[in-house]
């Protein structure tokens, strides 16, 4: 018997009881859908996190005052804060970086007829290139304003947008807090980013910030950017061996400032989401293994009410094999029909959720391969049984069956 | 067959099917089995059709032992030499007449335009041109038997077995059948085993076994037995 007749006889049982067969492969469908769509929309949220985090900016390090151990909490705790001496050592010592001293703070600003709450950095010409965000417009702090700690501002894109209606900015004064400050940039739009409003900011030369707004001359965070790529690990040691010394901290004793890295965030965050996937995709397996179950389920009531068609096909000269083979196709057939649907679906499922949440749309050619050879291979393992239960009838009985 | 016996089942339950029969079909003969219910005519008819083998003695087909043969070689030994056909017709519901007729031919791995053309012939030669795209359910039961025999002999057997094939059919239809087989009997000098006991249709075959109880008790022409 030729394979491609095998071929045609199964699909002809198949169509032959399309609802059936519609529904004995539903487990199967249900089960590679969420597969893919699982697998594909972790890997989305992944690249979703670490696109974020590379937004922040590349090679980033926070150097942040407090303690490691407690996280961001320590934020807050007593630890000395840094000063600017400390940024000026860092950008002296450790070579082939880029330093920008940042005091953020919030300032009252009138927006229309309320006023809000807004964000405000303190920071050097460095912080646009060292977090990522450029000035789309208007101009940088001129050297004489960064030292004087001169009242002026550059101002984000939905500032613009809120307060500005569409006038001209640049020029304009702006209050921030109880300071009137000169408008004379407009930062690149950056957009949301985890809930945040990116846009929302006003930056200022540090000195303004301590003397204008917080009162005092600390350093909140240093951020520092490693020019080379790949060279944060050597520029994390430096710093943190430079500033041990600066804040005297005896060897052995835990230090009271810690450095972050922003790729070291993105890992950790990536393998958090990378670890869901992997939880949710083994989840849909399992569901995708129970639509093998199904299929054999429906196979060995196929065989079972089609033992008069075996007895006749074997007393026409069907050899055991050919019958094996017949019901195996045809249980493979199903499964590889209910993989392309299953397929469809979960990448039409994918595609509506990653629109509906805003992330991107990736296909892997990978998981769409597994998920449906998985399909396929659980056509072959689950209608091998009833397959060989129709191939081992004897022909007399089979004939002889009602 | 030498010593035959057929055994079902076993312990208490056992029934003996064939007792010891001795039997020689030469080929071209036209032989009807006859016999009351439960005597062994249809497993005999299975036994030299290859369907089944025998529990002990032997049978040569064409000089070959097919005791000894595994279940692949006999499902060979029907596709190339043995034609069916029974009572209830058993042909694949919801398959057309054509697609029936061509099953036999899709085993023996002959392409799909040739296994067409020869099954339409063959549908031809009983009388079904024109009703190729009939499925069972479509026709009447002469019909349906006509299609079963040309199931069985599209691959050209030079043996056909028939286990009660005019049982289900009234005796108009039936006798329109065994016109047909005599016709094909006429044409290809086949070989026919035919159980019935119809003495009407036994009648057409030129040698009757008649069995009771597992046992070939009569054998002869339709002259000497069926008086
Ligand atoms: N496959 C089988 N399994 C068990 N018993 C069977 C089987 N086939 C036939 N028999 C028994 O063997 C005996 C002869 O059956 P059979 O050859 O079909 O008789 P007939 O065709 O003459 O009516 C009967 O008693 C029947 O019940
Ligand atoms: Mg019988």
């Amino acid at each position: 018997m030729r394979l491609l007749d095998t071929f045609v006889m199964a699909l002809q049982a198949v169509v032959r009881n399309k609802l059936r067969s519609f529904l004995t492969v539903l487990g199967i469908i249900i089960g590679v859908a969420s597969v893919v769509a699982m697998v594909h929309l972790g890997q989305s949220a992944t690249r979703t996190v670490t696109d974020e985090i590379a937004s922040i900016g590349s090679n980033l390090l926070f150097v942040v005052p407090g303690s490691a151990h407690r996280g961001p909490g320590g934020l807050r705790t007593t630890a000395e804060p840094f000063d600017l001496a400390d940024a000026i050592a860092i950008e002296r010592e450790v070579p082939a970086i880029l330093v920008a001293p940042a005091l953020s703070t919030d300032a009252t600003v009138v927006i229309g007829n309320a006023n809000e709450s807004i964000p405000v950095v303190g920071t050097n010409n460095h912080y646009f290139a060292v977090r990522n965000h450029g000035i789309a417009y208007g101009r940088a702090f001129e050297n004489d304003e960064l030292d004087a700690g001169a009242a002026v501002c550059i101002i984000g894109a939905t500032l613009i947008d809120e307060m500005y209606l569409g006038q001209e900015p640049i020029g304009t004064t702006l209050r921030v807090g109880r300071t009137a400050c000169r408008v004379i940039g407009v930062l690149e739009e950056k957009g949301q980013s985890m809930g945040q409003d990116r846009d929302k900011i006003i930056v200022m030369p540090i000195k303004a910030v301590q003397r204008r707004l917080v009162g005092e001359l600390d350093v909140s965070t240093i951020y520092v950017s490693a020019l080379a790529a790949g060279s944060t690990g050597a520029v994390q040691q430096a710093i943190e061996s430079l500033l041990r010394q600066r804040r005297t901290i005896a060897p052995g004793k835990d230090d009271d400032f810690y450095v972050r890295d922003t790729q070291d965030i993105a890992r950790a965050l990536a393998s958090t989401t990378n670890t869901m996937t992997i939880l949710l995709g083994a989840i849909a397996a399992v569901s995708l293994l129970v639509g093998g179950i199904g299929i054999m389920n429906i196979m060995l009531v196929s065989v079972t009410e089609r033992t008069r068609e075996i007895g006749i096909r074997l007393a026409i000269g069907a050899r055991a094999r050919d019958v094996l083979m017949q019901f195996l196709v045809e249980s493979v057939a199903l499964s590889t029909l209910g993989g392309i649907i299953g397929l469809l679906l979960g990448i039409g499922g994918t595609w509506l959720t990653t629109s509906r949440l805003g992330m991107p749309f990736l296909l892997s050619p990978a998981v769409m391969l597994l998920g449906f050879s998985f399909a396929v291979a659980i056509g072959i393992f689950f209608g091998f049984f009833p397959a060989r239960k129709a191939a081992r009838l004897n022909p007399i009985d089979a004939l002889r069956h009602e | 067959m030498r010593r035959i016996h057929k055994v079902y089942g076993s312990g208490a339950a056992q029934v003996k099917a064939l007792d010891g029969v001795d039997l020689t079909i030469r080929e071209g003969e036209f032989v009807a089995i006859m016999g009351p219910s439960g005597s062994g005519k249809s497993t005999c008819m299975n036994l030299v059709g290859c369907l089944d083998v025998p529990s002990s003695g032997d049978y040569l087909f064409r000089g070959v032992h097919v005791g000894g043969l595994d279940r692949d070689a006999l499902a060979l030994l029907r596709r190339h030499f043995m034609g069916f056909i029974f009572q209830s017709f058993n042909l694949l519901p919801r398959v057309s007449a054509l697609g029936n007729v061509e099953l036999p031919l899709i085993y023996e791995g002959i392409k799909r335009s040739t296994r067409r053309a020869r099954a339409a012939r063959a549908l031809r030669s009983v009388g079904l041109a024109g009703r190729e795209a009939a499925t069972p359910s479509q026709l009447s039961g002469g019909q349906q038997q006509r299609v079963a025999i040309a199931r069985a002999l599209v691959t050209e057997p030079p043996v056909l077995l028939a286990d009660e094939p005019t049982g289900n059919l009234d005796t108009a239809t039936a006798d329109d059948i065994m016109t047909q087989l005599a016709r094909i009997r006429a044409q290809r000098g086949i070989t026919i085993i035919m159980v019935t006991h119809e003495p009407d249709i036994a009648r057409h075959a030129q040698r009757i076994l008649y069995f009771v109880d597992g046992k070939l008790v009569k054998d002869g022409t339709p002259a000497e037995i069926l008086t």
